[in-house]
């Protein structure tokens, strides 16, 4: 039990009880930082500063240490994602069979870089560290969902749907 | 639990088997998923119904061959199909108890002849998400027997005897590391399965999570009664969803059914695990680093000694192992030590799950005893190279390995054959490269890898792996002069010898390892500023480096 006074939630987004929940069932000791960040990032999509500063008060956990841990690990982003994700895959496997150039097509269709969202916030971009589907490689996930043996036309194609249907 | 209860969950399952006339095995690991084997199963269990025959479609784990999925393996006939689509399953279907689809069946009689499953002998037979099922096939015989008859040194002897070692690449004796966890001094103790696989190219562990987890928990409340430790930690990376899920739910059977909790088995044993879920950083691949992720901090190794061992978690003695290497527990103590000694070399034993991908016919899971040769794996069991192209090298050991050209693909694979080779066991990926791979942008790939997944703690990895990878690309654009190849050897032997953790020490194994066999393409690059694969003239600056720029 903390001995502390805990914060009040950040807003009546139902979604804050969720994080805490998480905290809650952990007995708000400190090692549940990143299971906590990994509940925001799931929750949100993403975790700003409101989520750290939270989460880092009801852990009793510095603020510098808990800004540490989220940007130390990948899978804590401090921006929203756009409304699609497409993650191309840059394991060795999908490497040598040319995700690079997966990688290059959606650069150049979409006009931004690894890690960005385009302007409009629909589509972002991502790379990954392999996904262990490295025998259908080269694999991307588009929305999450995993597409092997992709072809850059075929993901072109998927990138124009989706501008399409913004 | 108790052992007549444990006997007749298993009776009640064989006999369950036998109602049915045929068995219809859905591959619902990730690489069929990402084929929809899910709508593919529906579909069939549809078709059985409609069709009135005996059948019971079951998911299952990885069946191995990822290539040609989706996969339905079909009971008792053996017959194995591959690309099975929703618009099949009335040819499948109609085909049990008759002849097999000719258009559908697989031939990959060499795939799976030179195989030995002792990890994967129930992926791909199994339904992970069901208990019964694993113990129909003699899961939890082991710990049973173990926690109820067995000393827990003489658990610890078994092991040492069966010559198991570290299935996570450093191939430490895991008989040696569980007594000296278990004689270290400490009320609470720790076990902890590392399932954060960091090399990208190897899926090994992702696979016996999603086809067997009941397997890995078995392994590890084992090793917990063995070295006295009652909390355990299972680590696995937020990149592998549906590993995670299928391990929640099996987390979730194993304490309804009694093996983990209190008074285990009816006996005093207490053993009880959580599952860590990473957050996407390869150094936590590292046991100290893994640890202070465990502990909610930023995954950072530190120097070793105290080893975790005597100092881990919190502190506490605490024992980590590999997946893979859990997974190995159960069918030694079931079946004895001298049978596992019995299979792979004088050192090392046992057999190995590899990955195989990259430019070969038929990627995917294989388990081979250890002293299997590289060109049986990769010739005859990967059945080759694809599209008329030349072997070039064979990459295993993930950014922590080297490259293995063509001559050396007659000495047999164990721990020390590739280490002398200039390469490392790793995890068990293996990345097939064919004539179209310059083999100076590898080398430049993985030190990107490295480079950007470096911790930044120790100096020599933070910036030498920059340096190297700076070096690597102004070779890879063919503006490079002798004199950095030399600083680029140079910086190797510092980065190697002076780094905190295996990361960093590893790191340079790439570049070395290639140097060693392909020197002639790093020449040819400088004096001839040529890419004799044309990768490099063709993309000057690939999209990997932009990326790390921005």
């Amino acid at each position: 039990m903390q001995a502390y006074p805990l914060p009040p939630l950040p807003s009546d987004d139902k979604r804050w009880k969720i994080v805490n929940g998480t905290m809650r069932r952990h007995g708000y000791a400190r090692n549940a930082l990143i299971e906590t960040l990994h509940t925001a990032q799931s929750s949100f999509g993403y975790v700003d500063e409101v989520a750290i500063r939270f989460v880092a008060r009801s852990l009793h956990v510095p603020l510098s240490q808990a800004y540490g841990v989220v940007t130390f690990y990948h899978h804590f982003s401090l921006k929203p994602a756009g409304k699609h994700t497409c993650t191309v895959c840059l394991g060795t496997a999908c490497y040598i069979k040319g995700s690079d150039k997966l990688l290059a097509e959606a650069e150049t269709h979409l006009g931004i870089k690894p890690g960005e969202t385009t302007p409009d916030g629909n589509i972002s971009l991502m790379t990954a560290r392999c996904v262990g589907a490295c025998g259908r490689a080269p694999v991307v996930l588009e929305d999450n969902e995993l597409i092997g043996l992709m072809q850059p036309a075929q993901l072109v194609q998927k990138l124009e749907i989706w501008a399409a249907n913004d | 639990m108790t052992n007549e209860k444990l006997q007749q969950i298993a009776e009640t399952n064989v006999a369950e088997r036998k109602e049915y006339d045929y068995e219809l095995n859905v591959c619902m690991a990730l690489g069929c998923i990402s084929q929809h084997s899910d709508r593919l199963k529906a579909a069939l269990i549809e078709e059985v119904a409609r069709s009135g025959k005996r059948c019971h479609v079951r998911q299952t784990g990885c069946i191995g061959p990822c290539a040609v999925g989706p996969l339905v393996a079909v009971s008792p006939t053996g017959t194995l199909y591959g690309n099975v689509q929703e618009t099949d399953v009335e040819a499948v279907v109609a085909s049990l108890g008759g002849e097999p689809v000719k258009r559908l069946e697989t031939h990959l009689q060499h795939y799976f002849e030179g195989q030995q499953a002792i990890v994967l002998e129930n992926s791909g037979q199994i339904d992970p998400e069901k208990i019964d099922e694993f113990i129909g096939r003699n899961g939890y015989q082991a710990l049973m027997q173990t926690i109820t008859q067995m000393a827990s040194q003489h658990v610890i002897e078994q092991i040492s005897k069966s010559g198991l070692r570290g299935r996570g690449g450093g191939g430490y004796p895991t008989g040696l590391k569980w007594g000296t966890v278990a004689k270290a001094v400490g009320t609470q103790k720790f076990v902890i399965c590392n399932g954060d696989e960091g090399d990208p190219g190897a899926f090994m562990d992702r696979s016996v999570l999603e086809s067997n987890p009941q397997r890995v928990i078995e392994g590890m409340a084992i090793a917990a009664y063995a070295v006295g430790a009652d909390k355990g930690f299972i680590y696995v990376r937020a990149e592998y969803p549906l590993a995670i899920s299928r391990l929640t739910v099996a987390l979730r059977e194993a304490r309804r059914g009694g093996f983990l909790g209190n008074n285990i088995c009816g006996t005093k044993f207490a053993f009880d695990m959580e599952i860590r879920i990473g957050a996407g950083a390869f150094v936590c691949g590292e046991e100290t680093a893994l640890i202070a992720s465990i502990e909610g901090l930023r995954g950072q190794p530190r120097p070793r000694p105290p080893y975790p061992a005597f100092a881990g978690l919190w502190g506490a003695p605490t024992l980590i192992n590999n997946v893979e290497t859990f997974a190995n527990v159960a069918p030694i103590l079931r079946k004895g030590p001298e049978y596992f000694a019995g299979i792979g070399t004088a050192k090392s034993k046992g057999t190995k799950v590899f990955a195989l991908t990259g430019k070969i016919a038929n990627t995917g899971l294989i388990e081979v005893p250890m002293g299997m040769t590289l060109r049986q794996i990769i010739f005859e069991i990967g059945g080759g190279i694809p599209a008329g192209h030349k072997f070039k090298a064979v990459q295993t050991g993930g950014p922590s390995g080297g490259c293995i050209p063509e001559q050396h693909l007659d000495l047999p694979v164990s721990y020390e054959s590739l280490i002398g080779m200039g390469s490392m066991m790793g995890s068990g990926g293996m990345i097939v490269m064919d004539d179209t791979s310059c083999m100076v942008n590898v080398a430049r790939f993985f030190m990107e890898f490295c480079m950007t997944e470096s911790c930044g703690k120790c100096t020599p990895c933070r910036a030498g792996t920059a340096q190297m990878f700076n070096l690597l690309t102004k070779i890879c654009d063919c503006e490079a002069s002798h004199a950095d190849l030399d600083l680029l050897i140079d910086l190797c032997d510092v980065v190697k010898n002076t780094s905190l953790c295996g990361l960093g020490m590893t790191a340079p194994n790439p570049v070395l390892s290639t140097l060693r066999y392909f020197k002639n393409e790093y020449l040819e690059h400088i004096e001839n500023r040529h890419c004799p694969a044309g990768v490099c003239a063709s993309s000057r600056k690939p999209a990997i480096q932009r990326m790390v720029t921005a």
